[in-house]
């Protein structure tokens, strides 16, 4: 019976779906994630590249940049540029402050010839997910309708494996992807000092609110800035979400956003 | 008809990018001053040159920063564009590389700076940027300014299409012939405008039957 696709459940099979996680009476975050150092769980930073020499960031296990043959076909090598542009180290530094004994991979999806990124991303996105990262960070979207079909496919995929893809939402009166789809948690910001301070939002598409203003980010040539946005406010629940994995890693992308939901400050965070 | 199409084929090959520019300007002029902002700049993706070019200054750096031009894939302007999202900086001076390519450019280095993609359609066309606000950065403020990018981005579409358009009408442009033709046309007296009018007629007969 095992061998067949769960797609029903026949009479006295209930056993084989008992859940590994002991549900408590009430979910707080000391439950969710109280002593949890982000141990064991794999942050991808699908971004620009991480600089690994920056001190808010520490040790990069993995780095790859994907990029276009002279046939415009996409491949994957290794990357030994680090950050092209900064942008991805911050992330890194945000996720690091936070989850600081998690694994930090790095899949560059950005820089050096980013007018042709769509295609870089969904290339990118499909390795990061085939690699089974616990967590996936993308503080980045595109506009390309052409892609929103594969991306979704991605997202959903990345769903049903336990990969949590965390998407900054737009806040731009624009159509874009991958954080409107509901197999990601897509995150903006809100103006509070505490890193910690998850707000959900009962009016999607934007799922959760994050820390994203006025953010300590770890910058190019060592430096520390002060930098606002929603691509630094994704970083915090990807960190949020590896500290819950470290924690509890039996959960699936589903429950892991019914903790968020169930922790955020809003609703029962102050617990 | 003729007047319409000698007027259709000037506004798109001579005075339009004038007048697009003059846009960008004031899109640039109201956002530093609702921000209160000591500069502000619309800068334009060179997709050929893979390049970000000042298409619009006013404040700080108006004179020099005009029509300079820099690699798209660095600093603060080209994270934006590269992940389509606004961004905002408290103390840009402190990014060693940033206060280097903008000092050697205009001896004026901002402190703060806040950016934000402008997307038409599916396309990032370039950046739009107010230096130095005098308040404290508020998400409001960010929503503001991405209602601007969007008339900006509008604004950068239409000149582009007018350079496409004038590129297309001028010297040996595509369209050129087209352009020589409308104004032979134009110029052509009462009397011999029906018979050149009929000739195209038939030309435009024979070319849609293709």
């Amino acid at each position: 019976m095992s061998e067949l696709p769960a797609w029903s459940l026949p009479a006295g099979a209930a056993e084989e779906i008992a859940l590994d996680v002991e549900w408590p009476t009430e979910v707080t975050r000391e439950w969710a994630w109280g002593g949890a150092t982000g141990k064991g769980v794999r942050v991808c930073i699908l971004d620009s590249g991480v600089d690994a020499s920056h001190p808010m960031v520490g040790h990069v296990e993995s780095a790859v940049a994907v990029s276009k043959d002279e046939d415009g076909v996409a491949f994957v090598a290794n990357d030994l540029e680090g950050d092209v542009c900064g942008h991805g180290t911050a992330c890194a530094g945000i996720v690091r402050s936070l989850a600081p004994e998690v694994e930090i991979h790095s899949v560059r999806v950005l820089g050096a010839g980013f007018t042709g990124g769509g295609n870089i991303l969904l290339f990118g996105l499909r390795y990061a997910i085939e690699q089974g990262f616990d967590v996936v960070n993308m503080s980045l979207s595109t506009t390309k309708k052409d892609y929103a079909a594969v991306l979704h496919e991605l997202a959903d995929s990345a769903y049903f494996q336990r990969t949590v893809l965390v998407a900054s939402a737009h806040n731009m009166p624009v159509e874009s992807y991958p954080w409107r789809f509901s197999s990601v948690i897509s995150v903006g910001s809100h103006e509070e000092a505490d890193p910690m301070a998850l707000y959900y939002n009962p009016n999607p598409p934007v799922e959760f609110f994050a820390k994203g203003v006025d953010v300590e980010v770890a910058w190019m040539g060592g430096e520390v800035l002060s930098a606002s946005g929603n691509s630094f406010a994704t970083p915090h629940v990807s960190a949020i979400c590896a500290l819950v994995r470290s924690k509890h890693p039996e959960l699936t992308p589903f429950q892991l956003k019914s903790v968020l939901h169930l922790t955020s400050t809003n609703v029962g965070g102050n617990r | 008809m003729t007047d319409d199409l000698n007027a259709a084929v000037a506004a798109a090959a001579l005075g339009s990018e004038e007048r697009f520019r003059a846009l960008l300007r004031s899109v640039v002029e109201v956002a530093r001053a609702i921000f209160a902002a000591k500069a502000s700049s619309i800068l334009l993706l060179d997709e050929q040159t893979n390049e970000l070019v000042f298409e619009a200054v006013v404040g700080e750096g108006e004179e020099s920063l005009l029509g300079q031009r820099f690699p798209a894939g660095t600093g603060v302007a080209g994270w934006v564009l590269a992940t389509r999202t606004p961004l905002v900086i408290e103390d840009v001076a402190r990014d060693p590389r940033f206060a280097k390519d903008v000092a050697e450019g205009t001896g004026y280095v901002p402190q703060g700076l806040m950016a934000v993609p402008l997307l038409h359609d599916e396309q990032a066309l370039g950046v739009l940027e107010v230096l130095d606000r005098q308040s404290r950065f508020t998400l409001e403020e960010m929503e503001l300014l991405g209602l601007f990018a969007s008339q900006a981005a509008i604004a950068l579409d239409l000149l582009q299409r007018a350079r496409e358009a004038e590129a297309a009408l001028a010297g040996d442009g595509e369209l050129a012939p087209v352009a020589r033709l409308a104004a032979a046309l134009g110029e052509l007296d009462e009397e011999a405008r029906p018979d050149a009018q009929a000739l195209l007629a038939s030309l435009e007969t024979v070319l849609r039957h293709k």
